[in-house]
């Protein structure tokens, strides 16, 4: 029974922590261009000269 | 550089603009368009989207959009201003069902892994608590996750009719509503988990189909890219203005440059230029228009500026006929009920009525009121249709998936199931039974030194016949000579001077009906013929297609001798000369002898007709309108796709049929058990995934089938 109370809550958590962490991959457009990220690989990187 | 960067103070005034660049093809391009305007002062910062083929750039005020077109266009690339994205609602649809997905896949996973404890043995105390936990998980879960379906229901009910969401909604509100009495009073079965997991399959089986019609909506804008965005505005004072497509009146003089396409009809007043007309009448020549004749907004001038007065802006143009025609069009069949929106309307009232009997016979018969609710939940769940609604588009994902690896792209689907009801086939022939690129046949009758003069006057011209010119010459590895005083002259072609000797691409003296071209260097002159070449193994996709019982035709716009020439190569009879609604006719002709029409089109005269017919697949070298109106696009040369995706529509037909048949033989056996009240939550629950994982497994044979 001790034990129920830390692992029910524990398991709800991370599931939760994970729901979470999708909705904010979806938000922020993660997956918006699927096929850019690997294309995006390939290109040279740039010296940025103008951080701004 | 410097000029771009210290403007942070006022970010909140940047715009965002959006434009379609359709050739980004591999990361160079994405380096290139990024890098090349970041340099561009005024533009803060522009991000490729690759998938979606789309440049969004966020750039000052000061900037507007057709100056951003022309930066990308220095590039290299053709662009298109994309208006404020009308579509984007439509995709928000998506999202929202991903995010309540996701949501009951959250829920579902922790209440079965409750529920598992409970089917195994927990009892008092433990059990309340478990069924407790299930009920603070399942009430917002399902609160948030069963909105679409419990929306949707609440709309059928308010015009008076039934949907698949109805008897959904009301097992899932019921089932919940039992299942809160039950933990309350201590009772011995919740419904959570069977409540959250229907939700999960169901949202499942939406979000595929949801993610099919996305893809389908990708290249939008499709017939106002033909237009121009607006136009040089000649007033009566003689000064020029920019006038945007929407403000244009009748009775403006409009001045198009050169290789610039109409934003209304009108007809010229002054000057004299061919104009590429194949998006409206499919013609693969240019037309010569003089003073007095009517150009139509959509085509592109091509050789020489004229001034046009305005007859027609807007909806009032040749083009946004054609648009409205295929509205109406398209607004014809979706009248066409998908099967297991078909097989759910039978099925609706059927279960109702079901669950209501057996709470009725349970209340005769002295169950009580709570054992008959309960066993008329059961029966709700037990042939909640969670296999029905997987078993269509499960087929039809994986179906359009090894289609997609065929070089087809399905665009909605039920497509697929139209596709495989096609016993028709119509061709259109320019760019569809032919590659629609004109390419020159005898380029060796050319010496060295006048394939480089060729190629330098073909260079200068935006006419079809001298674009073919130049890239077969450029294949050839051909450098071209410098001429000067390169001129074009409207109907005849290109002349310049080479060292001193006049040179000239053109007409031919003779010219026949064919394409040509005749080059002249000095007194010496040659005739290239140009062909538009039938696509490669044409005539085997042909002979397919009748092999599994689709005759095949001909309509075209295009003039009689050049459809003639196809039509005897391939052995098929043909319309030539017709328009749009020509073309339209001959499908509503066939449909009232019974056929089903497959149309097989790409040009902007086909929409209608893509439209139209019962299920339409365009060449992916077909312009947007094309794309829009069709059920599928292919992309390789060869036309084979064509036969290949009737062959898979059949097979995955056969397999959604099976899949019916699976989901309606389950619920025949366990139908009755629920009825009896024999059916516990352990074994619905068993019974619902196990029907649901056969489908799936039962739609994954389709993944060879496209061989």
């Amino acid at each position: 029974m001790n034990g129920l109370a830390i692992l029910i809550p524990v398991a709800l958590l991370m599931g939760l922590g994970g729901l979470v962490f999708f909705f904010w991959a979806m938000r922020n457009g993660q997956f918006e261009d699927l096929d850019g990220a690997a294309q995006r690989v390939l290109l040279d990187d740039e010296d940025d000269k103008d951080q701004s | 550089m410097n000029a771009v960067t210290p403007i942070s103070s006022d970010q909140s005034q940047t715009v965002v603009s959006r434009f379609a660049v359709p050739a980004i093809r591999c990361a160079g391009c994405i380096a290139k368009i990024e890098n090349g305007l970041k340099d561009t002062p005024g533009i803060l910062s522009s991000r490729v989207n690759f998938s979606t083929k789309q440049v969004a750039i966020s750039h000052l005020p000061e900037l507007d959009d057709d100056q951003l077109k022309r930066k990308i266009e220095a590039l290299g690339f053709e662009a298109q201003v994309l208006a404020d994205n009308p579509l984007s609602e439509e995709k928000g649809s998506t999202d929202k069902l991903i995010r309540a997905l996701a949501v009951a896949g959250f829920g579902m996973m922790n209440i079965m892994l409750l529920s598992v404890s409970v089917w195994s043995g927990a009892s008092g105390v433990n059990r309340d608590l478990f069924h407790w936990i299930s009920a603070l998980i399942a009430i917002p879960v399902i609160a948030y996750a069963g909105r679409p379906f419990f929306a949707s229901a609440a709309m059928a009910l308010r015009y008076g009719r039934t949907n698949m969401d109805v008897p959904i909604s009301i097992g899932i509100l019921l089932a919940t509503g039992l299942s809160i009495y039950e933990t309350a009073t201590g009772g011995a079965h919740a419904y959570f988990d069977g409540a959250v997991m229907l939700l999960f399959f169901l949202l499942a089986g939406r979000v595929l189909d949801g993610m099919m019609r996305d893809r389908a909506r990708e290249g939008i804008g499709a017939l106002l890219k033909q237009t121009a965005p607006g136009a040089m505005v000649l007033d009566d004072d003689g000064k020029t203005r920019w006038v945007a497509a929407k403000d244009l009146l009748p009775g403006m003089h409009m001045m198009v440059a050169a290789g610039e396409s109409l934003a209304a009809d009108g007809e010229i007043i002054s000057g004299s230029s061919s104009f590429d007309c194949s998006l409206m009448t499919g013609e693969s020549e240019p037309q010569p228009l003089g003073k007095g004749d009517l150009a139509l907004a959509g085509t592109l001038n091509l050789s020489s500026p004229v001034t046009i007065m305005i007859t027609a802006t807007g909806e009032d143009t040749s083009v946004s006929d054609i648009a409205r025609l295929m509205d109406e069009a398209g607004q014809r069949r979706s009248f066409y009920v998908r099967v297991a929106d078909r097989a759910a309307r039978y099925y609706a009232p059927a279960v109702h009525s079901l669950a209501l009997l057996a709470f009725l016979f349970w209340m005769f018969a002295g169950a009580g009121w709570h054992q008959s609710l309960l066993i008329s939940v059961a029966v709700l769940i037990i042939t909640c249709p969670c296999a029905l609604g997987l078993a269509v588009p499960a087929a039809q994902v994986v179906a359009s998936g090894a289609l997609l690896r065929k070089g087809v792209m399905v665009k909605d689907g039920s497509a697929l199931e139209r596709l495989a009801e096609a016993d028709y086939v119509l061709f259109d022939k320019t760019g569809t039974l032919t590659l629609g690129q004109p390419t020159p046949v005898n380029l060796d009758d050319l010496g060295l030194t006048q394939k480089q003069v060729a190629l330098a006057l073909a260079q200068a011209s935006r006419h079809p016949i001298s674009k073919a010119i130049r890239s077969s010459l450029l294949a050839l590895g051909i450098e071209p000579v410098a001429l000067d005083d390169i001129r074009e002259l409207p109907g005849k072609g290109m002349t310049a001077s080479w060292g001193g000797v006049k040179v000239m691409l053109g007409k031919p003296e003779k010219s026949g009906d064919h394409l040509s071209s005749q080059l002249t260097v000095g007194s010496d002159s040659v005739v290239l013929q140009l062909q538009d070449e039938i696509r490669p193994d044409a005539a085997e996709a042909i002979a397919a297609l009748r092999k599994m019982g689709l005759p095949a035709e001909i309509v075209s716009g295009d003039n009689p001798q050049s459809v003639a020439l196809v039509s005897r190569a391939l052995g098929l009879s043909a319309q030539a000369g017709a328009s749009p609604q020509d073309k339209v006719e001959a499908i509503t002709r066939l449909t009232n002898e019974g056929h089903k029409v497959l149309m097989v089109g790409d040009g902007l005269n086909d929409g209608p007709a893509l439209a139209a017919a019962h299920v339409s697949i365009a060449p992916g070298s077909a312009s947007d309108v094309g794309q829009q109106a069709a059920d599928a696009v292919f992309t390789s040369e060869s036309l084979m796709p064509v036969a290949l995706s009737v062959k898979v529509a059949r097979r995955t037909m056969q397999i959604v049929h099976q899949n019916f048949s699976l989901a309606i033989g389950y619920n025949i056996f366990a139908v009755p058990l629920a009825l009896t009240g024999m059916v516990t939550p352990l074994i619905a629950a068993i019974a619902m995934s196990l029907s649901s994982l056969i489908v799936v497994g039962n739609a994954l044979r389709l993944n060879g089938a496209a061989k």
